[in-house]
C-alpha cells in the first residue's frame, strides 16, 4: 500500500517535472529564446567554471540554512513566514559583533556566529510568543517582525551605522577583512560557510530522524489534540521549534553579513527565506532532499544572470521557472491524491 | 481598533501643521484608493472563508497588466480589464487548489506570491519607466465647489470614486441583503450553510474570483493612477499591508476602509518628514505591521473579551473574530 503511494508519489512528480520542463521552454519559446539553447546557458552559467560554481555554492549556503530551518517549524505544523526577518535579526547582530568586538579575526567570526543565532532566535521565540500566549497566528506575526526587522536595518544602515557623511540605503562600511570568512583560495565562497550549511541541513535531518525531540515536534505537527493527550506540551515544543529555527536562520543572516556583503545592507536576507519555503515545499518537508533541491534552485538563480548577458531575457526567468516548478509538482500531487480519493471511494461504493 | 484612533490624533496633528487641510485630505483619499480595492477584494474572498495570500504578488501583476494593457492599447479602460483578468486567473488558482484538490491555501498562496512577483518583472520588461495613459481627472460639477470637501472629495478621478462607492457597496451587500449574509454563512459554518442548501463551492470559487478581479482593480488603481507607470517591484510591500490591513480591520468594510486611510496619512507624513528626518520617513511605513501585532493581542486578551461581554454595542464595533472557517477546506459531498 505504502510502496503504491510512494509510486504514484514518484509518478507525480515526474509528470510535475516534465510539465514545468515543457511549460519553461514553452516561456523561453515565447520570449524569443531557443529553449535548449538557453537550458545550455542555465548550466554553464552556473557549473560551468570554477567561479560560476562558486558564485552558486554563495547562493546555496544561505538557502541551504533557511531551508534547514524551515524542515523544523513545518514538521512541527507551523509556518514560519517570518523566516525573512529572522534572517536579517542575526544579521544585524554580527554586523554588530563586527562592530564592536575587538580582538583576532578568529575570535570576532565566533563571535558573530553565536550572536546570530541568538538574534534570529530571540525574533522567532517572539513570533512564537505572540502564537502561543498572544493568540497572533504565526503568518502574520511573522509577517509583522519581518517588517519590523526590515525597518530596524534600513534605520541602522542609514542612521546611526551609516558610512561617515553618507546616509544612503547602499550599506554600512565593509567590516574588516580580517573577520570576512576564509574564501577557498582566489574564489568567493568560504568553506566555513559551507561547513556551516552542511552541519546545519546534517544536523537538522538527524534530529528530525534519531532524536526525541524530532519524533515529538512532528507528533505536535500532526496532530495538536492527541499529543496533549500523550502528554507532550504542544506550547512548549512549538516554542522549541521557533528557537532552533530561528537560530539556524540567524545562522544564515551571520554568512550573508560576514561572509557574502561584507558588510549590511537593507537588503540582507536576499529573498533566500521567501526561496527556501519553495524548497521545503517541494522536499515534502523532509530534510534529506533539501541539499540537492537547493542546489538546484541556487543554480537556476545564478545561471539566470546569463540569459539576461546572453539572451537578453530578465534574469527573474529564474524565478519564473522556480515557483511554476513548486506549483505544477504541488497541483499534480493534489490531483493525483485526489484521483486515489475518487477511484477508492468508487471501488467501496461498488462492492456494497 | 482603539490603538488605530490613538495613533490617528497626533497624524492628524501633524498634518494639520503641515498646512492645506483640505489639499492633504485629498491626497490622503487618492493615494488610500489602490489599497481600498485590494483590502475590500481580501475582505470578500476571506469571508468565505478562503484566504489569498499571493497578494502583493497578485499587485504586481496587475499593475504591471494594468499599465501594460494601457500602454498598447491606448485605452485605461482595456488596463484595468486586463488587470483584473491576471488576478481573477490568480485567485482562480487558489480557489481551484483549495476547492478541487484541498491543498493548503496558505502553500499555494505564497507559491503564486513569488511566482506572479517574478512574472511582473519578467513581462513588464517592455514597460519599464515608459509614460503612458492615465485615469483622467473628473470634477464633479456643484460638489466640486463645497468648500473642504469639495477640495477633499469631490476633485478626483473615475478610480477613486469608485473605491467610495465599493465600501459604501461592500458594507451594504455583506450586512443587508441575502446572498451577502450567504457569504458570511459559508465562511463562518460552511456545514450549515450546505444543510441549508447553499453552495459552498459555488460561493467560494465566485467570491475568491471576485475578490481577486477587485485586486486586480487596485493594481491597475496604483499603476495607471497613483504611481503612475511600472517599473520591477513597483508596488512591491503593498500586498502585504493590504492583509494587514483586512486584520486590524477586523474583516469589516469601513474598519478596512478606515485602516487604508490611517496608512495613507501615514505615507503623507513619512514623505513630509523626508527633509527633516531622513531615517524617520523610510522606517514610518513599517508602523501597520506592529500595528496590527498589538491590535490582534489586545482583542484576544481575556480583560478586553470580558468588557466586550459587558458593553454589547461596544462588543459589535470592535468584533475582530476571523470568519470561524478561514483557509480551511470544506468537503461538499
Amino acid at each position: 500500500m505504502s510502496g503504491a503511494s510512494q509510486r504514484s508519489g514518484i509518478q507525480a512528480m515526474v509528470i510535475a517535472v516534465a510539465g514545468a520542463t515543457m511549460i519553461a521552454a514553452l516561456l523561453l519559446w515565447a520570449l524569443g529564446a531557443n529553449p535548449l539553447e538557453a537550458f545550455k546557458l542555465l548550466f554553464e552559467g552556473s557549473f560551468g567554471s570554477m567561479s560560476k560554481l562558486s558564485a552558486t555554492l554563495l547562493v546555496w549556503v544561505p538557502l541551504v540554512i533557511a531551508s534547514a530551518s524551515l524542515v523544523i517549524t513545518y514538521s512541527t505544523g507551523l509556518w514560519n513566514i517570518g523566516v525573512e526577518g529572522q534572517i536579517i535579526m542575526g544579521a544585524i547582530f554580527a554586523t554588530w559583533a563586527a562592530r564592536t568586538i575587538p580582538g583576532p579575526g578568529w575570535v570576532v567570526m565566533l563571535a558573530g556566529i553565536i550572536l546570530g543565532i541568538v538574534g534570529g532566535m530571540l525574533w522567532a521565540l517572539l513570533a512564537g510568543v505572540l502564537k502561543t500566549h498572544g493568540g497572533v497566528n504565526e503568518i502574520f506575526g511573522g509577517l509583522g517582525l519581518y517588517f519590523v526587522a526590515l525597518g530596524l536595518t534600513t534605520y541602522l544602515v542609514i542612521g546611526p551605522w551609516s558610512r561617515e557623511g553618507v546616509a544612503s540605503t547602499s550599506g554600512t562600511d565593509l567590516f574588516d577583512a580580517d573577520v570576512w570568512f576564509p574564501r577557498i583560495g582566489s574564489l568567493d565562497v568560504s568553506w566555513l560557510s559551507l561547513l556551516l550549511a552542511i552541519i546545519a541541513i546534517g544536523g537538522v535531518y538527524f534530529v528530525m530522524r534519531g532524536t526525541m525531540f524530532g519524533l515529538k515536534l512532528k507528533s505536535v505537527g500532526n496532530n495538536m489534540a492527541s499529543s496533549a493527550r500523550l502528554g507532550i506540551p504542544s506550547n512548549r515544543y512549538m516554542l522549541g521549534a521557533f528557537a532552533v529555527a530561528g537560530g539556524l536562520a540567524g545562522l544564515a543572516g551571520t554568512t550573508q553579513a560576514m561572509a557574502f556583503h561584507h558588510k549590511l545592507v537593507p537588503s540582507v536576507s536576499g529573498g533566500f527565506g521567501f526561496l527556501g519555503i519553495l524548497v521545503v515545499l517541494l522536499a515534502g518537508f523532509r530534510a534529506a532532499p533539501v541539499a540537492p533541491l537547493a542546489l538546484f534552485f541556487a543554480a537556476l538563480s545564478v545561471g539566470a544572470s546569463q540569459l539576461e548577458l546572453r539572451l537578453d531575457l530578465d534574469s527573474s526567468v529564474g524565478g519564473v521557472i522556480q515557483g511554476t516548478l513548486v506549483l505544477f509538482v504541488m497541483l499534480a500531487t493534489g490531483w493525483q491524491r485526489r484521483r486515489a480519493e475518487n477511484r477508492a471511494a468508487a471501488e467501496a461504493g461498488g462492492s456494497n | 481598533m482603539v490603538l488605530g484612533l490613538l495613533a490617528a490624533a497626533p497624524l492628524v496633528i501633524a498634518l494639520a501643521i503641515a498646512g492645506d487641510l483640505d489639499v492633504t485630505t485629498g491626497t490622503v483619499i487618492a493615494g488610500a484608493a489602490p489599497l481600498i480595492y485590494a483590502t475590500i477584494g481580501e475582505t470578500i474572498t476571506e469571508k468565505a472563508g478562503v484566504v489569498n495570500l499571493s497578494l502583493d504578488g497578485s499587485l504586481l501583476l496587475s499593475a504591471m497588466a494594468g499599465f501594460g494593457g494601457a500602454f498598447m492599447s491606448g485605452s485605461v479602460i482595456v488596463g484595468f480589464i486586463a488587470a483584473a483578468a491576471a488576478s481573477a486567473l490568480v485567485a482562480l488558482i487558489i480557489a481551484y487548489a483549495s476547492i478541487e484538490l484541498r491543498l493548503n491555501q496558505i502553500a499555494v498562496g505564497f507559491v503564486l506570491f513569488l511566482l506572479t512577483t517574478e512574472l511582473s518583472a519578467l513581462l513588464g520588461g517592455p514597460f519599464v519607466r515608459e509614460p503612458g495613459p492615465s485615469v483622467p481627472n473628473l470634477e464633479i460639477p456643484i460638489l466640486a465647489d463645497i468648500p473642504f470637501l469639495g477640495k477633499a472629495l469631490f476633485q478626483h478621478n473615475l478610480s477613486i470614486y469608485g473605491s467610495f462607492l465599493l465600501i459604501a457597496v461592500a458594507y451594504w451587500f455583506f450586512y443587508r441583503t441575502r446572498p451577502g449574509l450567504e457569504l458570511q454563512a459559508v465562511g463562518e459554518r460552511p456545514e450549515s450553510a450546505f444543510a441549508r442548501g447553499i453552495s459552498v463551492r459555488g460561493a467560494r470559487y465566485f467570491y475568491t474570483v471576485l475578490g481577486g478581479a477587485l485586486v486586480g482593480i487596485g493594481g491597475a488603481a496604483f499603476s495607471l493612477d497613483q504611481k503612475f507607470g511600472w517599473s520591477e517591484g513597483h508596488v512591491r510591500n503593498f500586498g502585504w499591508i493590504a492583509l494587514a490591513i483586512v486584520i486590524f480591520g477586523g474583516w469589516h468594510p469601513f474598519r478596512v476602509a478606515l485602516g487604508c486611510y490611517l496608512f495613507g496619512a501615514l505615507q503623507v507624513v513619512a514623505l513630509k518628514l523626508q527633509p527633516v528626518f531622513p531615517g524617520l520617513s523610510q522606517v514610518l511605513p513599517i508602523l501597520p505591521f506592529p500595528t496590527m501585532i498589538l491590535t490582534l493581542v489586545v482583542i484576544n486578551r481575556p480583560g478586553f473579551r470580558a468588557l466586550g461581554d459587558r458593553f454589547a454595542s461596544l462588543r459589535k464595533f470592535l468584533a475582530s473574530e476571523p470568519p470561524a472557517s478561514l483557509g480551511t477546506n470544506f468537503e461538499q459531498g
